[in-house]
């Protein structure tokens, strides 16, 4: 399985985000366009997690997380792949870890 | 103006078979003692939350509990900035002459509760957002490591800078009998500590805890104690690092700034006697330090290093080891910050006591250095 990541844009002030909202969280317009991103980003921070919070998640550690910064231009956390670094041009897709739908990037 | 009348401060550590109204009282008891004020003095009662006994009105538990009927409680929610967000609405309350003596008291048995540090991480963690972070699986330690990582990179720290911040932490601890921890580590140790969401490690994280902390707010002095707080201040820029306009540009100095307006005097953080800076994390203690003015970006360790932030040193902080090395019960846990400056300004902080503390810069934060309180204490001539 495997899915784009995406995002949202206000139609009046163009304004971009990811986290789903019903509204723009810069000017209130309504109705935000929801977009497909292309995946394509720059690593902006990087964390390895040793100590997982919760059983499930236990089973995949360590693992990497990232935040990201999409060629649209929005943040997100994302899982990457062992060794990603700050500056790291990146590609992702969500796919499904732990059950669940999951942005995950490599290296592009 | 608002005086701190009294404090108390219960160790923190193991507190086996005390739950969280049990702790609170102790401490509350402590601080009315200090203040030489009796129950029925007290007009105003505030409290935190505690993640171990999560109730919609924990105010008025405590209050039945303890023993108190006041015309004014409730709780208050900011996370690890809830200790100092108390403090300012206590004082605010009492200086628009709401409120004669207001209680201020918190306390958590997090450390011995059920689930121990397991269900702690995983409670936590859920201050993350619940679709777009928490099924991830960070935990507040990832979110502070991703802060820790991006911050290292722009400013040049290193995780051995970093740990001369949790050497400095234990260090103090070592001269306070109540500390959670007291051995003395040192900055190879910090770095041969357990990773848990790398760049930080064990020791680079705060210490889980039960305790509690409490301190009376009042419109005039009850005693000896002249220790006053003269401004304070807030700012809030995002809940979820996701959404942070940055990672490493927060609040702290905002809400500083306003703490200094609100003083109406012309006030710089270089000018304290004495410090009191949330440290749940190494990297947390590092930034707030350089936002807030007291060191140049990607400095604040190498000058920890060289004893500037030492009890002996030109800007004595947390003399009473913090977060890392007192311990961390959640909101208790800056309230400890705060009674320590009490007693550092009232001379009363004994083989702790630093050379002169007539002024003090108290700052906190919660979330992931989302939300910020500042609070600026000053000792009457």
């Amino acid at each position: 399985m495997s899915d784009m990541i995406r995002y949202q844009r206000c139609t009046p002030c163009r304004h971009v985000w990811y986290f789903v909202r019903s509204f723009c969280p810069k000017c209130g317009a309504r109705e935000p366009q929801a977009l497909e991103a292309s995946g394509s980003g720059v690593v902006h921070a990087v964390t390895i997690v040793e100590r997982a919070p919760t059983p499930d998640m236990k089973a995949l550690a360590p693992y990497t997380l990232v935040m990201v910064d999409a060629d649209e231009g929005f943040r997100l956390m994302a899982h990457g792949t062992p060794g990603l670094a700050i500056g790291d041009r990146v590609s992702g897709s969500v796919i499904e870890l732990a059950g669940r739908p999951i942005p995950f990037f490599k290296r592009a | 103006m608002s005086w701190i009348t009294g404090v108390g401060l219960l160790p923190f550590g193991r507190h086996e078979g005390k739950n969280t109204i049990d702790l609170m009282s102790e401490a509350a008891a402590l601080a009315l003692d200090d203040a030489g004020l009796k129950r029925g003095d007290i007009d105003g009662v505030l409290t935190g939350y505690a993640t171990t006994m999560p109730h919609i009105m924990l105010a008025t538990v405590f209050c039945e509990h303890f023993g108190l009927s006041p015309a004014y409680a409730h709780g208050l929610q900011v996370g690890g900035a809830t200790g100092f967000a108390m403090a300012m609405l206590a004082h605010e309350l009492v200086a628009a002459g709401r409120l004669k003596h207001v209680l201020v008291v918190a306390g958590e048995n997090r450390l011995s509760a059920p689930g121990g540090r397991d269900k702690v991480v995983e409670t936590l963690a859920q201050v993350g957002h619940p679709v777009h972070e928490v099924p991830l699986g960070p935990t507040i330690p990832a979110y502070y490591g991703l802060v820790a990582n991006r911050y290292m990179h722009e400013h040049g720290v290193s995780e051995a800078d970093l740990a001369e911040l949790a050497v400095l932490m234990r260090t103090n601890a070592a001269t306070h009998p109540g500390a959670q921890f007291r051995e003395p580590i040192t900055v190879a140790d910090v770095l041969a500590s357990k990773p848990i969401a790398r760049p930080l490690k064990l020791l680079d994280c705060c210490a889980t805890a039960d305790g509690a902390a409490a301190f009376v707010v009042s419109r005039e002095r009850t005693g000896e104690a002249a220790v006053r707080i003269i401004g304070a201040g807030q700012a809030h820029t995002h809940q979820h690092i996701s959404e942070a306009p940055s990672l490493t540009e927060f609040g702290a100095r905002l809400s500083m700034d306003r703490a200094i307006a609100a003083s109406g005097r012309r006030l710089a953080t270089t000018g304290a006697d004495y410090l009191a800076i949330y440290d749940s994390f190494t990297i947390t203690l590092a930034i707030l330090l350089e936002e807030l003015g007291l060191a140049p970006r990607g400095q604040s360790c190498r000058m920890a290093r060289e004893g500037y932030f030492s009890r002996t040193g030109t800007k004595p902080l947390n003399t009473h080891g913090g977060l890392m090395s007192y311990g961390h019960c959640g909101v208790a846990g800056a309230l400890a910050h705060l009674v320590e400056t009490q007693l550092q300004m009232t001379g009363r902080a004994g083989n702790r006591q630093v050379a002169d503390a007539g002024l003090a810069f108290l700052h906190g934060d919660g979330g992931v250095m989302s939300s910020h309180v500042s609070l600026i204490m000053e000792r009457q001539a």
